[in-house]
Order: C-alpha cells, then structure tokens, then sequence
C-alpha cells in the first residue's frame, strides 16, 4: 500500500496510506460524525472542495450501490478515513468504496488518527488542507496549500449547478409544480416533494426571474449547495424579486442563507460548522426537538428571540439547535417564505424534519384554496 | 416542562439477586436513579433484597428496605412509610429490570397501588403490557406498517403443533412474562415442538407462549431508545449482534454502533423504532427494541421490546457515555430531554444522538465448567453468567481487548492450542489436523469462543464466504478475523519483528502473549513488552465523549488505543489511587468486589486522593463515568493495566495501586505490578501468596498455635487411598492449581476417592491433588476483619446454616451467629489477630473457620476482601470496604475509630443481645440449564460454588430472617399444605424434630418409605409416597402435578451411580422445576421451620437499614460511655 500524507494549512501533518484515486488534492477539511451514509455524503455537492474526515472509523463497509447517490458524482475533494472495508456486505452492494473513489478520482487517505485531526480541527476551525499520494515531502505540499483558494469568499453555485433545467414528476397526480433552483441540490429533495404529489421543475442558479416565472410553478424551492453565501448575490436578488411578488418559498441549507440574506441578514463562516446526522434542533413553533441532518460551514446571523422587521414584513428565527444556539430555520410572518438550514431530506440521516416537507405541501395546498375562492393576496404584482 | 412538584417521596424498585439475565447492570441503574432522584430533592425509598450492591447502601435513599421483592412485603414498605408520616406517593419500576416491571404490575393487580394512593412513574400498566403482550406487541408493529414473523400465541401443546406445521416446523417458543429468555428455545421438526412448547408453558407464569417462524440466521440488532414526555425520542446506541439470530442477545458477542447498515437501512430501522415506542406508548424513559434482518434481500423484522431499562441499556450507556438510567429518572420526574445537559460536554443538551468514533465489543462469559452436563450449545434461552466490553478505535482492536477481558484459559487467538476434529484438544501430529470441512462444521454451532474455531478454519484454508455460510456471521466479520489472522502470520513469518509491523499488530488487537506465543523466541511477554516500549510504542487514550470530537468533553472517561494522539488530561494537585475492579461477573467474583472497588473509591476521593478506576464490566457500578474522577475501561491484564500506569504516571503523581478489593483478577496482578516497581498499596503480594501457599500457611498456623484439619497431597490414586486412610473419611479432595472451589468434592469411601481421582485428568506430579480430612457435622464460620499491622477490628462473624463442606458462596449464613457462644467469637477474634500478624495483612482479611467438637479448625484465609464484605457492612453498619481503603493509604484502625469510620469501641463480634439477625441466602441458576438431551441438572451443593447472587433476610428473629431470604431468593415458603421429606440415614436424627413440628402446624407430610418408618416411629403420620425409580404415582410425578409445597431432601450416594442418588438428582430437580422451595440440608430444614412458624403467626414487619443503623450505633455510643 502506498502512503500518503495529510498537510493542514497551519502545518500540522498527518501520515497515512494512500485510499481512493493516487494523487493530489487541495480543500478545506471539515470532519463528519455520522455513523451512515457515507455514500451519500460523497455525493452530495454541498461537499464540494472540501475534503471530509469521518470519525466513524469503519467507512465502506456497505460499500456503494446503485440507489444511494446523492448527485451523479462524487463532490468532495478529498477523503480521509481511519479503517476503510477489506470486504463489502450488503446486498445491494454493486462495488466497493475503494473502487468507486478510484474510478471517480478522488484522493485519499486512510490510516491516520482521525480523532486527533477532528480536535485539531475542532479547535482551531475547518481550514485548507491537501491529500498528496505524489508529493510526500511536508514542506513542498503545505506551500501548495498555502496557494489554494479559501472557502471564504467562494462561490461556487457555477461548478455544481444543472446546465440544463429538468424535471423530477410527482408520484402520481401532480398536485402542485414547484421551480427548484439548483445550488447544488440532492437528489432526495426533488423525491421527497415527488411523494406529497410535488413535480420539481429544476433550474440552473443562474436562472433569471423570467425565466423563474415563465415555469408557472406553485412555489420556488431554493437547494442546497457548497461556497459562501455572502456571493450569491444574484440568487440574492432574484429571491427579494420573488418575495416582492409573494411567491411561496422554501429554502434549504444554501437556500435558507439566500433566503436569509434576501430578507436582510447576514451571514457568517462557522468555526467548524455542522456536520453531522444527530444535531438536535428545537422547532420554536411547537418546542419540539428534532434530531437531524446538518451540513453547513456558514450560518445566517439573525436575532434568535423575536421577531425581526424586514423589507418583506416580519421574521422570526423558527429553529434553532440546541448545541449552540445557531439559527436553523426562519419564517416570514408576511410572505410566504419558510426556510431550514438542515436538511430535512435527510439522506444521510434522520427522517425527524421530514414534517417540513408537509408543511411546504400544506401552504401550497392553502393559497390553492384561497386562490379559488379568490381571497388570495399572493400572486404577481 | 420542568419537574413535577405533585410527588414528593418515590420508591426505586431494585432487581433482587444477580442471577443470569438480570445482573448488576440494575445495581448501576438504580443507584444512578437514587442518586438523581436525591439530588432533585425527592424523598427516596428502596426496596431490593440484594445486600451487594451500591443502592442498597443507606446513604443512596432516605429510606433502604432490604426486603424480599414480592408484592406483600412491597405494600409493607408502603405502609410502614405512611405510618411513619411521610407516605409514599409514586413508584419508579423501570430500572430495576423484569423483577421491578412484574413487582409493578402485580401490585397494581392486587390493588396496592390504588389502596395507597401511588403513581406509577416512567411507565404505565397498559404500555407495559403492550410492550410484554407478545399478541398486543405484534398487532402494533402490523398497525404502524412494520413486519412481524408469523405466529401464534398458544395456551396448549395442541394448538402450538398445529401452528408450527404451518410452517415447516421451524420455530422458536417464547412463554410470557419471563426475563433472559427463560424457557424459551428453537424447534426444527415435530418432536422438537413438542418438547420446548411443554417447557415454555411450564416457564411462563401465565402458562402462554407464542410460537414463531424461525428468523435463525438472519442479523441481529438492537436500538436503545428514550423518550421524553413532550414526544421527542432520540436512539441512544444501535448495536449489531455478530452471532446472528438463534442466538440470545445475552449470550452474543454484540458490536456497537451498527456495523453493516447503510444509512437507509439504518434510517428505517430508527423509523420503525420510533413508532413502535409511541405506539406502545412507553410513557418516559429507556427502552430497547430488536430487529432481524434477513441478509439476502435487507427484509426487516421487529421480535421483540423492552419498555424499561435493560442489560442493552447499561452497555448503551457505557458504550456511548449517554447515561440512560439518570435520564430515564429525570424524565420520570417530568423533566425533557432538551432540559436536561450532557454531562460529558456540559455544554449541549441530551436530545441529541451519541455519535462514535470507536467501536465497542461486547463478549458474554459463561461458566459452564461450574455445570457439569450442561448443553454448551447457545440458543435463545440465555446462560451467560456476566459480559466484558472494550472499546477500540477499530474492530479489530476492540475485538482482542475483549478476548483478553474474559479471563478464561484463553486470552485471544493463538493463546491456547487448536481444537481437533470433535472439537476437544487437539491430538499431536499433522494427520490429526481438523479438516477445513470438520472445522466448518464445528464453526457452524454456536457456543462459547466459536470465533476461535472461526480464526482456526481460516488459517486451515477456509475462505470467509465458507465461514459466513457455515455460521451466520456476516462476511464484514468475518473478513476482520481473517485481518487478524493476516496480520498474525505476517507476525510469524517476519524475518524480524520490526517497529512498523508491531505497531500493526498492535492496532489490530493483538496482546503482547499473543505475539509471543507467535514468536517464542521473544521470550515470552515480558519480551515483547521490552522490546515494544524500546520501540516506544505504548498506547494513546482516547475519550468517551458521545459526540465523535465536535464538542470538548469535561469527563475522563478514557480506552487505549494504538494511535497517535493521546488525551489524558494532566491531574490536579492531589497525588492518584489506582483501583483495579474484577472484570467480568462470573460465578465466584460478582458484583460484591464491585461493591468494595466502588468503596474504595468514596473513601479515598473523600480523604483527598484522585481515585482512578479501571474495569471492564459495563454491568457495574464502577465503570459509570461519575464514580471515580478518572475511568479507563480496560481489560485487567497485566498489560493493560501497566500501560495505564505509565499514562497516569505521564501525567502525575500514582501513591499506588490496590489489588485487593477486585477479587481474584487484581489479586492475580499485585505481584507482577510489584515487580514492575509499581507500588502497591495494602497488603502486600508476598503476603497474598503466603495466605495461597500451603505449606507456607502452615507455618503460619502452628506459629500461632492454630490448627487445620489434618490433610496431605498426593499425585496418584495410590498415595491418595494412603493419605485417606491415615486422616479418616469422609475426605475433601481437591486440586492444587486452582482457587475458588473449582473441582473441590468430598468424598466418602474409597470408591469415591477412585472415581475421583480417575476423573481429574490433570493430575500428575506438578499437578497434585489436595486430600483434607473433612469436618462432617462441624459449623463453619466465615470472618471479615480489617488489620493495620497492630490492630485488629473484627468486622463481623458468620455463622453457616449448612455445615462445613458446601461452598461459603453458596451457603446461607446468619449474622450475629446464632449458636456461637461469645467465648467462641472471643476464639474467633484472637485467632483471626494471629492470623492477621502471621500472614501480615494490611487491610482486609477472610478467613473460614469450622468448629467441631469445640475446636476451632481454620480452613482458609484470604487477604482480602470477600464476598460477605457488603453483607457484613450492612448488618453490623461499618463500612468495611470504605476502611480498608484507608489503611491501604497509610491510616490506622485507631485513626478511623477516632474519626468515625469504625466504632470508636467494639467491633462487630460484640452486637447488642437484641440486634437483628441478618440472613444471606444464596441463589442458585440450576433451572437455567440443561443437558444435550434436555434433563435438568442436578441442584446439589458442595464445596465447589455455583451460586450467581444472594439475598439478605433481616428481621429481629432468626426465623423471620431465614424466611425472608427464603421468600427473596426462591419464593416464599409455605405456610401450609404438603411437605415431601426424604432424609439420608446420617440426617435422619436431626429432622424428625422439625418435620415433626411440621405436621403439628397442619402440614401433610409426605416421605420416601425408609424416612416414613422412622417419622412414624416418632409419632408424625407419615404417608408413604414412590420413589422415581418405583415408576407411575411416585413422588416426581407428584412434584410436577403441583401437589407438593416443599421437598426436603438430603443427597446421599455417590454422584454418577444408580440408586438413591439418582432418585434424589429427580426430586431436586422437579422441585426446580415446578418452581417450590427445595431444602437440600438438614440444617436449613431446621431454620425453614423456625421460619414457617413465624410466617404462620402471620405478624412479620419490615424495618428499614437506617434505623437499624441509627439503633446499632445509639448502642455503640451507649457502650462506649
């Protein structure tokens, strides 16, 4: 087995055996602490330029099947693991993990002391870092680094975006269309609407307002996706477009800090973030705690009790995770517009939020109503 | 929602004696509960019957009733509280395992609960039976879209077979209501059917079992879940069983988190987990659910719930630092998980879901060496007596510290010889090899250490798709011993054993023995060791923190792990105790020598030391994250735990280690750690090995003017006929190289002393067998004292009920001793000072004495803590374990008198003429097994122990005592109907007075024709019933229809021959089986009656501990004025 090293932009190094694809890769290292869904964490654009450190140590035991991608490839730019499977057990395995990263190019390292790089990491905040199975020389590998791109300031919605729109079907009689803007979706989202009788019809981010209405969606649905979200302006304005007009929207991860930014908040770069699949988060409205899936680097700075004026009327922060007080959910009081940054789509992780996808289905279902029975005072003005 | 101000006083229900299926893990929980409940400013009351363990010390509840834990003595508790003026309102059922939830709902049936006025907290009747209805718990799992095997819930054998055919005869029976799995087992054709549903409706209170299509082979799993009163749930801990189903999760070797699911796998499996729990409606609290997936096609099943607190739960909590019980008692006082903090970050909330960065393994120990006959193949009917854990940052390395955690002959792959083809020692020479088919084949049954058998068929050739099919296991396990077996032949072969190779094996597991005994030229060990620390390989720890790193963790809660960073954090001012705990519970070394670990270290934290625990027992006490300010969860070997040494000394100050609080496993260290320069505190290693060596002990004893009886060694038949003749029988025989009683029998005449030496195979000229002349009709006395070097505080003096030669675990005993004479005790005293002196004790000291014929023989001493040190500590309100520790750091007896520690006069020979007497009966696990062929085994005792737990009776008459333990350990006794006596010929004497008492109060008395001509001849209307071998209408039969309330039955015979030896083995064993009061001694005949005539005057009352601990020292105080 060939080795590899691992180089943080502080220096700190970690000397491993090569995994996955024999190579050189820059991102910024973040740690993951789910236990599953390994294969949907690789996928998911979100991920996308970061390199992943699981502190679950076992990683590809189930090894990847056809059914669990998140996207069509593998996002993430490196992976780090402790003990990767010799042998894969399941029976939808249709190969092993170490194949598919091979196939796919990406580059890796196993071996190392996870723990230790998640402390490190913990405590000293997510930052640049390279996988080199070619360069093993420290010094020659962290100056390379050093050259990388931050994540702060990226944008990266261009790199993961669909060129073309496309449309994901309802399960069955369409109730109601939804324009999904693509910031790096997973493939969940769309399937998770399609069983409430939701049609997706998904847009690339750099979709105009026109181009947004002349779907005639129900509602818009902002996606997920990897960078900075103080970027986005143009997904920033195009979002106060369609606030002006009362166009229901509902946000996820990425979304909810465009949706965040629309209304008038900030946002800010974690220390660490959010990675994981067992973050309690309290929904404010009924106090109930959800455990649920995270993957978030940046936060919207939004006050966390009361509620907010903005240019589209009230808001209140709706959620909220308990481990640190971070927003994770916003609700406008006077516009339709509702948004997490968890996922409650889940894949990989807990079906708790997935209430929020009913909600979304229920507000559609309402203005529905109150359209026929002509009350509404939504719709385009 | 915070905490309920409607409830003031609680009672914690406790689990009663360890026995298999419900062990110390209810110790833990309750004690947690206790402590919580205090702290939140309850009033706490407790009930439990067993003396061992931590909740039952008064100052975890306001009020502690050692009581048997059965609904009449449950509503005396109740209404002595009241009429003390603080009536108890509410009762928490849910951590005191089956025992408690049974104890709940009986008392809510017979009215208790309504009579008083008390809530059941953290559960309600309606949802625990809905969890333990096995036909409620299935409509429920159909209702919220889950599946379900088919079956059926059967009253009778008829309708059970009629199911079974409908599918294919393959299937496992479950009775109703009953704990471990008692009673329940697989079928594979008709017969089988026929003959486990008879047994399961035999087991089941309630005569019902369900009938199911068999899963067997299919993985197992279990989530551990809680939930709070505002409905939020999380899952605590997934654990996958890697002996697949068929087995009991008991009985399997368990891995935690789950290490063959993908995430939707795992998801829907939460799913379904989460809406069985509300649907059951488990009100708050824990509780633990299992799944069977079948591994061709991911098809999920639910078999089974726990709406409470269970042995997953203790091993959840250990495995994940969530500590379930505490919370689970929070949220029964109305607190929500979000209101309640993470004690391990102190910084997030307990709503979340552990995540881990390690894995833990857990393997059960078994004791079937204890249970001659009994079936060693694991099926869902539980047998395990204990379990160790280890955690590693990977399998493979969590795997090999818990190989090494079980202390049996084996220590790990490579440690003890191959098997051969039938599955015993393998005989010499490469013909006799096992084949790769023969191998599979024994792989394919599962029993204790199979995956030993599995190690040995890979490297025979098998592949790991032969083994997976073979055994069930799934392949990714199978795979990871096969990377043990790689990383062991490249450890073979190596040229030389370079640093990077030793590091690999070390990450992968593997011990230093187990290195050498791949490579011998290391010379052994200690070789290793030396060439490994030259290396500078030592391990890293790492902590337990239930969140994979994200947040910084507050509790030093560590494992080792062969990695690079190492997370110790560096001491405070105050210099560190080492305790090392006793692994493992198996029979022998329970949860008492927790007791005393956990003792040991209050005391010392009190006096201004840091206490550092190592143990790994999930079940105990010890091994919670609270009890000692660092934990490492270790194997006790001498590797591990040096290597925690040398981690502490990194980070400061060790004044020593103890080793004689653990039992046998740390005793076992003490000399070595020497050795190595570790200090040891207490009584010193040459001090424990004088106390073991024969010869050296002799000396000892005729210094002092002490006697032993007459005893001598031989290594053949020959020189042990000349040894028995020269002493006299009866003999006790044993052999030299083993402690504990192990193989220890008496014996009566020659023939027996051949077939007793003919089956003790190991005997040879290393190997000596022991002859003792044995004391026949003596009093055996048990004494647990503390000595300083000067003085001697005798802490309390045992009288056996039984006479000398059953095993001290196994007998019941009396405290104060009944019928000694305070001349005796004064006896008893000097001698054990002598003792003390002469051995050179500096702590606690054991010793077993018989008296005959007015001279006291000493059979034994053993410096250190015993198994009666938590009874003792009870009875007579000095907390031994608590002083021993102390005069390990240096204090002396006179320093802890004046403090308070001890009584500032006295001792516990000298207890006020009207103190209570406190009874501890053991508790017995004969109706657990079986023989191959399904017959009981034999419940009789002798001097080899094979108790799992024990029970305290206490009352201010003897009768009364002895009755309650009877009533905690067995069941009450009856107060009338019918008793069956069969008395052997030496025995017959001493019984007609109280059989005779017997039939005065109303009894009809039953017996064997030879013991009814002499009854009649004594004036009791005997009526004379069959013996087994007389054939129909005999007295088995008449067990079994239910028709006898107790057997009283004295062995007599050889074991093994035909006759009245045989008739007696089916009595007892029917007794044990229709469940009635089974009296094996003439001298616990005596102190049944003396019991029955208290229960008959139908006026027994319940006391709590701090009463009589409040009168005991008034006394003291009194006396010493």
């Amino acid at each position: 087995m060939g080795k590899a090293i691992l180089v943080l932009e502080d220096g700190r190094t970690f000397s491993g055996e090569q995994y996955g694809a024999i190579g050189e890769t820059f991102g910024e290292a973040v740690f993951n602490t789910g236990m599953t869904g390994y294969q949907e964490t690789l996928t998911d654009p979100s991920y996308h330029r970061q390199i992943v450190v699981q502190t679950a140590p076992h990683i590809g035991n189930t090894g990847v099947n056809d059914e669990d991608s998140e996207s069509s490839r593998i996002w993430v730019s490196g992976y780090v693991v402790r003990d990767p499977a010799r042998r894969v057990s399941n029976w939808r395995a249709r190969r092993s993990l170490d194949e598919e990263l091979s196939l796919q190019s990406i580059v890796g390292i196993s071996g190392i002391d996870t723990r230790a790089l998640t402390r490190h990491l913990r405590d000293r905040g997510a930052m640049r870092c390279a996988i080199s199975s070619v360069d093993l020389d420290r010094k020659s590998v962290l100056a390379k680094v050093a050259g990388s791109p931050q994540m702060a300031g990226s944008d990266l919605t261009g790199d993961v975006t669909t060129p073309e729109p496309y449309t994901v079907a309802a399960n069955g009689e369409t109730r109601f269309t939804v324009a999904a803007l693509d910031y790096g979706i997973k493939t969940m989202t769309p399937h998770r609407m399609a069983e409430r009788g939701i049609t997706s019809h998904i847009l690339p981010s750099t979709s105009s307002l026109d181009d947004v209405l002349d779907v005639g969606a129900d509602a818009v649905f902002l996606s997920n996706g990897p960078g900075d979200p103080a970027t986005a302006d143009q997904a920033v304005d195009l979002v106060r477009e369609l606030l002006l007009r009362q166009v229901p929207i509902f946000g996820i991860c990425f979304g909810n800090q465009v949706l965040g930014r629309a209304l008038g908040f900030g946002t800010y770069k974690l220390r660490y973030g959010h990675h994981g699949i067992n973050q309690p988060v309290q929904d404010r409205l009924t106090g109930k705690v959800e455990v649920t899936a995270h993957n978030h680097g940046f936060a919207v700075d939004a006050p966390i009790e009361g509620r907010t004026a903005t240019d589209f009327g009230d808001v209140e922060v709706s959620h909220v995770c308990l481990n640190d007080n971070v927003v994770e959910g916003l609700r406008a009081h006077d516009t339709p517009a509702f948004s997490v940054q968890y996922h409650p789509e889940a894949a990989a992780g807990p079906h708790d939020a997935a209430y929020l996808f009913d909600r979304f289905a229920d507000l559609l279902g309402e203005r529905t109503v109150a359209a026929k029975s002509g009350t509404a005072n939504g719709g385009q003005r | 929602m915070p905490k309920r101000t409607d409830i003031k006083h609680i009672l914690v229900i406790g689990s009663g004696p360890i026995m298999i299926g419900q062990a110390c893990e209810f110790d833990y929980s309750g004690t947690q509960a206790c402590r919580v409940l205090r702290s939140e400013g309850f009033r706490v009351s407790l009930v439990n019957s067993n003396p061992a363990t931590i909740m039952t010390d008064p100052e975890f509840a306001d009020a502690t009733y050692i009581e048997p834990l059965t609904p009449e003595y449950v509503e005396k508790v109740i209404a002595t509280e009241k009429a003390l003026g603080h009536p108890i309102d509410s009762i928490l059922p849910t951590l005191g395992g089956q025992t408690a939830l049974n104890l709940a709902v009986n008392l809510h049936e017979a009215g208790v609960l309504d009579k008083y006025g008390v809530e059941l907290i953290g559960a309600d009747i309606d949802a625990i039976q809905r969890g333990e209805d096995r036909q409620k718990f299935k409509d429920i799992v159909r209702a919220i879209g889950a599946e379900v095997p088919a079956s059926a819930v059967c009253h009778t054998l008829e309708e059970a077979t009629a199911f079974a055919e409908t599918v294919g005869n393959r299937v496992v029976i479950r009775p109703s209501f009953t704990m471990g799995g008692l009673g329940s087992g697989m079928a594979h054709n008709a017969d089988e059917v026929r003959t486990q549903v008879s047994r399961g409706l035999a087991a089941s209170p309630v005569s019902e079992v369900l009938v199911e299509e068999s899963v067997f082979g299919w993985k197992e799993f279990e989530l551990e879940l809680m939930r709070d009163r505002k409905d939020n749930v999380v899952v605590v801990c997934s654990i996958e069983n890697l002996d697949p189903m068929g087995v009991h999760t008991g009985d399997s070797i368990t891995v935690a988190p789950a290490m063959t699911l993908t995430d939707r796998e795992y998801q829907h499996m939460r799913d379904v987990g989460i809406a069985v729990l509300r649907e059951v409606g488990v009100d708050t609290g824990g509780c633990n659910i299992q799944f069977a997936i079948n591994p061709a096609n991911g098809k999920m099943i639910v078999i089974e719930m726990n709406p409470r607190v269970s042995r997953s739960s203790a091993l959840a909590s250990k495995a994940t630092g969530f500590p379930i019980a505490k919370i689970a008692a929070r949220l029964a006082v109305g607190y929500t998980l979000d209101e309640i903090t993470n004690d391990i970050t102190s910084a997030t909330p307990a709503s979340f879901e552990p995540a881990l960065d390690y894995v833990v393994v857990k393997i059960p120990r078994f004791a079937f060496e204890k249970f001659p006959g009994a079936d060693p193949v694991l099926t869902t009917h539980m047998k395990s007596v204990g379990e160790a854990m280890s955690i590693g940052r990977n399998f493979t390395e969590a795997l090999g510290k818990a190989l090494r955690s079980m202390e049996t002959k084996a220590s790990g792959f490579w440690t003890t010889a191959d098997i051969g083809a039938d599955g015993g020692s393998l005989t010499p020479g490469p013909q006799f090899y096992p084949s790769v088919e023969e191998l599979l084949g024994i792989a394919s049954v599962p029993t204790d250490g199979r995956l030993y058998v599995v190690e040995q068929a890979l490297r025979a050739g098998a592949s790991v798709d032969e083994l997976a099919q073979a055994t069930g296991i799934d392949p990714w396990f199978i795979d990871q011993i096969a990377l043990i077996t790689e990383v062991g032949a490249a450890v073979t072969e190596a040229p030389a054993l370079t640093p990077d190779l030793l590091l690999k094996a070390k990450r992968h597991g593997l011990s230093d023995r187990q290195i050498a005994a791949l490579r011998p030229e290391l010379a052994g060990e200690e070789g290793v060791r030396r060439l490994r620390h030259r290396s500078g390989i030592h391990p890293v720890f790492k902590t337990v923190d239930t969140c994979a790193a994200e947040f910084a963790a507050q509790t030093p809660y560590y494992y080792s792990s062969y990695d690079s960073e190492t997370e110790v954090s560096a001491q405070t001012e105050r210099s560190k105790v080492i305790i090392l705990g006793s692994g493992p519970n198996r029979i022998g070394q329970g949860i008492e020598f927790d007791y005393s670990c956990v003792h040991a270290v209050m005391a010392l934290r009190d006096a201004g030391y840091e206490t550092v625990m190592v143990n790994c027992n999930p079940e105990t006490v010890s091994t919670d994250y609270d009890t000692a300010d660092r934990l490492y969860f270790e194997p006790l070997t001498f590797e591990d735990v040096l290597e925690v040494v040398h981690a502490e000394q990194q980070s400061g100050t060790v004044a020593g280690v103890i080793c004689t609080l653990g039992g046998q496993t740390p005793l076992g260290l003490a000399q070595k750690l020497k050795d190595a320069g570790v200090p040891v505190l207490g009584t010193q290693p040459e001090a424990i090995d004088l106390a073991e060596d024969r010869g050296e002990f002799g000396r000892v004893l005729s210094e002092a003017g002490l006697i032993a009886p007459t005893h001598g060694t031989a290594v053949s038949f020959a020189q042990a006929k000349a040894v028995a003749d020269g002493i006299g029988y009866p003999v006790l025989v044993r052999p030299s190289y083993v402690l504990g009683g192990r193989g220890m029998e008496i014996v009566y005449d020659e023939q027996g002393l051949s077939s007793y030496i003919a089956n003790a195979t190991e005997i040879g000229p290393d190997r000596p067998v022991l002859v003792d002349r044995f004391l026949d009709d003596a009093v055996e006395i048990d004494v647990d004292a503390l000595y300083d070097g000067t003085d001697l505080y005798l802490g309390g003096v045992m009288e056996h009920i039984e006479e000398a030669g059953i095993h001290s675990g196994d007998s019941a005993c009396a405290l104060p001793p009944i019928t000694l004479g305070s001349n005796v005790i004064d006896q008893v005293r000097d001698a054990t000072l002598k003792l003390a002196r002469g051995v050179g004790v500096h702590g606690l000291l054991n010793v077993q004495y018989a008296l005959s014929g007015d001279v006291l023989y000493v059979l034994e001493a053993n410096p250190r803590a015993s198994r009666t040190v938590p009874f003792v500590s009870k009875a007579t309100a000095v907390q031994l374990a608590k002083a021993a520790a102390r005069i390990a750091v240096g204090s002396t007896i006179a320093e802890l008198r004046a403090e308070g520690m001890l009584p500032r006069v006295g001792d516990g020979g000298e207890l006020p003429p009207d103190a209570p007497i406190a009874v501890k009966e053991a508790v017995l696990p004969f109706h657990r097994f079986r023989t191959p062929a399904g017959d009981s085994i034999d419940s009789i005792l002798g001097p080899e122990m094979k108790s799992t737990g024990e029970v305290m009776g206490f009352d201010a008459v003897f009768g009364t005592a002895f009755a309650k333990s009877q009533a905690a350990a067995y069941g009450s006794l009856p107060s009338k109907g019918t008793v069956f006596v069969s008395i052997a010929n030496r025995d017959k004497r001493a019984a007609i007075f109280p059989v005779k008492r017997l039939h005065d109060l109303g009894f009809r008395i039953l017996a064997t024709k030879g013991t009814a001509q002499v009854l009649r001849r004594n004036g009791v209307a005997a009526e004379v019933v069959g013996k087994f071998s007389d054939g129909p209408g005999n007295i088995v039969e008449e067990i079994l229809a239910g028709n006898v309330d107790l057997v009283l039955n004295t062995p007599f015979g050889s074991p093994g021959n035909s006759g009245p030896r045989v008739d007696g083995y089916e009595i007892r064993t029917a007794a044990v089986q229709a469940g009635i009061p089974c009296l094996t001694t003439v001298q616990a005949v005596a102190a049944a009656v003396q019991g029955i005539e208290e229960l008959s005057r139908d006026e027994v009352t319940v006391a709590s501990l701090q009463s009589h601990h409040l009168a005991l020292r008034a006394w003291r105080e009194g006396n010493g004025q």
